[in-house]
């Protein structure tokens, strides 16, 4: 059963200058974790807020657990839980104050609210500092109490938007952890992500979008394997550049692709390519600085399908 | 229905843990009303002559009292503005509540503060001579009234932090409304001194309705400069009604419009 539908979702912006979402569909099978992956812009948070009934469509139908998010959202609401970009608690009060009241928010009732609170501040790891003000935690504390309150009556589908983004390698790690636990227990799990790693470590499918649209979808190898098998790296001095080039083309099948001194292309048998390669650079006197097979990456995908890389995207967003 | 007020309750009830967890706003919210209250009746009141039995402060203390309750807009709008960039209202706009808990909420919220802030404002006119002549019901009538005002300016704030978006902006917006509303007013000086047109401006203006009925509320025959037979300073009970309803009837769908709307 399909937990999430959304099908030919539009929305524009600035009366229809902007248009963040192009006929967007897709789909989450009940207890998998789809990645929505794209660059800033690409509309990943307004799929997001469409879904957790935060905005309307300008077209499209959405539904979340078999409920019309349009037509039925307060229905929806008591369905799901939300964590945004942004922390969104409050940072005055303590963290046991925002679960709380999040959970008489919820209609828990006070007794079960507390409970309610503590648990989740004991299972996120919270609770000696449960008694503070949030605006002395750390930013992965922040998101983790974040997730805490998305989660104080269990969703049928939660919504991760960006979880990570904006957190150090440590606070990324600690959060995946914190996800893989949700994910084992058996939840739906639509995730936004920027960062092509975070997609590949937690999701069963990954929709690639640019531009409001789905541009790829599949698990994290289908796609790899849509770019091609291994790749053959090489890397040279600048002079050599040329030449090298010209070798890799004749090894690979396909395009080269060269990044400032390092040269790369597809190849069908990585261990034959890799041995006439050396050979080839040997017998023209180059000496390469390194060289080998890669498998190839989330982040190739994201080049070779928008034919631009996910952080250049952001740098012009 | 019953739903929505234990909602609305909720979002009150963290109003004043924020109040709280941060006692520095409570009392920075009272201390600078007291200020108030202190500077004018030691500063201006021995050079402003009123021939008011018990002396300035007595006309005073109802132009202060108002301008407080008006102050607090400003802190409504600025907190709603905070909660929308800080993604709280996206929060909120997600759960199963009522879609008006938040800012009823945070009106009621508004409201208890001003209470708080009413109480020591009177003990601090007490403490400098305020006297009120006039019975126990009146005068408690008169901080009903008060109460009142502010309730319905907090729906002014309520819709400009909804529209602002950025609490030092809206913060700064909404004191460049309220300081010169209170100053052109019969507040703290005699509109009489004024130029003529400005004399309407200030006996029109809801401050000084409001302020004129005050001090009827609290026994003072002196309107202090109610010069012009205008409607509104014969009338200041009436009229500051009729302004409250007004407000409110404009601003409350408009906010609850705005909340509705608010990411798209």
């Amino acid at each position: 059963m399909k937990s999430v539908i959304a099908e030919h979702l539009v929305k524009t912006y600035r009366k229809g200058e902007v248009k963040a979402l192009d006929d967007l569909s897709l789909d989450v099978e009940e207890g998998t974790v789809l990645s929505v992956l794209g660059p800033n812009g690409a509309g990943k948070t307004t799929t997001v807020r469409i879904l957790a009934t935060l905005l309307k469509p300008d077209s499209g139908n959405a539904s979340v657990a078999g409920i019309d998010v349009i037509k039925n959202p307060d229905k929806v609401r008591e369905l799901i839980g939300l964590s945004g970009q942004y922390a969104a608690v409050d940072e005055t009060l303590t963290g046991w104050d925002n679960l709380v009241m999040f959970g008489r928010l919820y209609h828990l009732g006070k007794t079960a609210s507390i409970k309610r609170a503590e648990d989740l501040l004991e299972r996120f790891s919270l609770t000696e500092s449960a008694r503070r003000p949030i605006k002395t935690y750390s930013g992965g504390m922040r998101r983790r109490l974040d997730l805490a309150a998305s989660l104080i009556v269990q969703p049928r589908v939660l919504f991760l938007d960006e979880p990570t983004t904006g957190l150090d390698p440590r606070g990324r790690q600690e959060m995946w952890e914190v996800i893989q636990e949700l994910v084992k227990g058996g939840v739906t799990l639509l995730l936004t992500t920027q960062y092509l790693e975070e997609a590949d470590q937690l999701a069963d499918e990954i929709a690639v979008i640019d531009h409001g649209k789905v541009i790829a979808r599949g698990t994290s190898d289908a796609l790899k394997k849509q770019v091609g098998g291994e790749r053959l790296e090489i890397t040279v001095e600048n002079a050599d550049i040329a030449k090298a080039s010209e070798i890799v083309g004749r090894i690979s099948a396909s395009a080269v692709h060269v990044d400032i001194r390092t040269i790369s292309a597809p190849v069908l048998t990585g261990s034959v390519a890799l041995m006439d390669a050396l050979r080839a650079l040997d017998e023209a006197k180059i000496h390469p600085l390194d060289i080998g097979l890669k498998r190839p990456s989330l982040d190739d995908v994201f080049l070779s399908l928008t034919g631009h890389k996910a952080e250049e995207a952001e740098a012009k967003a | 229905m019953k739903n929505a007020i234990t909602d609305s309750l909720i979002i009150t009830k963290r109003q004043l843990l924020q109040l709280a967890r941060v006692p520095e706003v409570l009392i920075f919210s009272t201390i600078q009303p007291v200020m108030f209250v202190l500077l004018f009746r030691f500063v201006f009141g021995g050079s402003i002559s009123t021939g008011q039995p018990g002396g300035y402060v007595q006309l005073l203390m109802p132009g202060i009292f108002v301008q407080t309750v008006a102050f607090t807009l400003a802190a409504t709008a600025s907190g709603l503005a905070e909660d929308m960039k800080k993604g709280l209202i996206d929060r909120f706009r997600s759960l199963p509540i009522a879609r008006s808990a938040l800012v009823v909420g945070r009106t009621l919220g508004d409201s208890l503060l001003n209470i708080l802030v009413l109480i020591v404002m009177a003990g601090a006119g007490y403490a400098v001579g305020w006297r009120p002549t006039a019975s126990v019901l009146s005068v408690f009538s008169a901080f009903v009234f008060l109460l009142m005002f502010g309730y319905a300016l907090s729906w002014t704030g309520i819709y400009a932090g909804l529209a602002v978006r950025d609490a030092r902006t809206v913060q700064n917006v909404s004191f460049l409304i309220t300081f010169p509303m209170t100053f052109l007013s019969n507040a703290f000086a005699p509109t009489t001194g004024m130029p003529k047109a400005l004399q309407y401006v200030a006996e029109w203006n809801p401050v000084s309705t409001m302020v004129a009925a005050c001090r009827q509320l609290f026994g003072l025959e002196n309107q202090f400069g109610a010069t012009a037979n205008s409607f509104p300073s014969q009338h200041p009970l009436t009229t500051s009604i009729f302004y409250m309803i007004l407000i409110m009837v404009i601003f409350i769908p408009l906010s609850v419009r705005k909340y509705k709307n608010s990411s798209n």
